[in-house]
């Protein structure tokens, strides 16, 4: 009995969450509706940094979701308004960034890590047998 | 003395990464803008104080000017009033104010109060114009060459010392400019 309130409670309160959104822009074609919503969900809200502009109750954010809206609907495909976004903001914008040769390294970090970890791992496994082989055999006296 | 070589190497090497980092971002939070070494935008918006003349990017071609992105609702622009008095008194460069996302009425009564530092104001109701500066916080000040090529950016108040050491040097030596 109890859980079946709490179950209710939640579902109540999740109802609710749709209440909440920052943004009811809604665009008569699923398809653009679509693409707006994964488009100003990559999006940072320059002001609020932290916040997509989907998410932001910042008045920059609604302006650059307009912005959004105006350039799916002149035909736009996604990555011409990621460069329009871009061109204009830089590339702290996206979310995702991009693999540009300024931040190749960042790219590249966990493999170069991944390596030094095989190489400092693959030469300590190699002492300790080394230790290994160089002992007589019982001589492990540990339990 | 050898086992230590490799973490002391790990160590120099991630303190020389976080030490640029530091250096390299003095103002923590301020994103360089993409615009800097390219064209202005074009414009061509309402004046606040002389309504049957638009203030156009074409017309503003051929000067250096200082563009500056303000509101009433923005406290930090109050702030940097004084300062942008002083550079009107100078006489050195033109200050073209965009009014952003605000009511003339209220921007008028403003500039009354305060003073006007401004050549001409451009107003950006819709905050259109404002995104194609990549103004994400007023105030915000640009400095745009003769050619229209935006030069550099100032995010936050405008201070004494952005003035004097980075927008000064830039523009030309005041002398032999009479026209």
């Amino acid at each position: 009995m109890r859980r079946t309130g709490q179950v209710l409670v939640l579902t109540a309160l999740l109802a609710c969450a749709a209440a909440w959104a920052v943004d009811p822009t809604h665009l008569e074609d699923p398809k653009l509706q679509a693409r707006y919503v994964a488009l100003t969900h990559e999006l940072r809200c320059m002001q609020c940094q932290n916040e997509s502009i989907a998410d932001s109750p910042v008045d920059l954010a609604a302006d650059l979701r307009r912005s959004v809206r105006e350039l799916l609907e002149q035909g736009k495909s996604d990555d011409e308004i990621r460069a329009w976004m871009v061109a204009r903001y830089g590339d702290f914008i996206l979310f995702r960034p991009r693999f540009i040769w300024r931040n190749a390294w960042l790219w590249s970090a966990p493999l170069v890590l991944l390596l030094v970890g095989a190489l400092v791992s693959w030469r300590i496994v190699r002492a300790r047998t080394a230790l290994v082989a160089a002992e007589p055999d019982g001589a492990d006296g540990e339990p | 003395m050898k086992r230590f070589l490799l973490p002391l190497g790990i160590f120099v090497l991630v303190a020389v990464v976080l030490g640029i980092g530091i250096w390299r971002a003095p103002q923590k939070g301020v994103i360089l803008s993409p615009l800097l070494g390219k064209p202005a935008p074009q414009f061509s918006l309402p004046n606040l104080t002389d309504p049957a003349h638009p203030v156009r990017s074409a017309d503003l071609k051929g000067r250096w000017y200082l563009f500056n992105v303000w509101g009433t609702w923005c406290v930090e622009c109050r702030a940097e009033h004084a300062m942008l008095l002083n550079v009107q008194r100078s006489g050195r460069v033109a200050l073209i104010g965009l009014n952003w996302r605000d009511e003339d009425a209220q921007a008028l009564a403003w500039l009354q109060q305060l003073g006007n530092p401004y050549q001409t104001v451009a107003v950006d109701r819709s905050g259109r114009e404002a995104i194609n500066w990549g103004v994400y916080a007023a105030p915000e000040t640009f400095l745009v060459n003769p050619q229209g090529i935006v030069v550099y950016k100032h995010i936050g108040a405008l201070t004494e010392e952005a003035w004097t050491r980075e927008i000064l040097p830039r523009l030309p030596p005041p002398v032999a400019s009479k026209s």
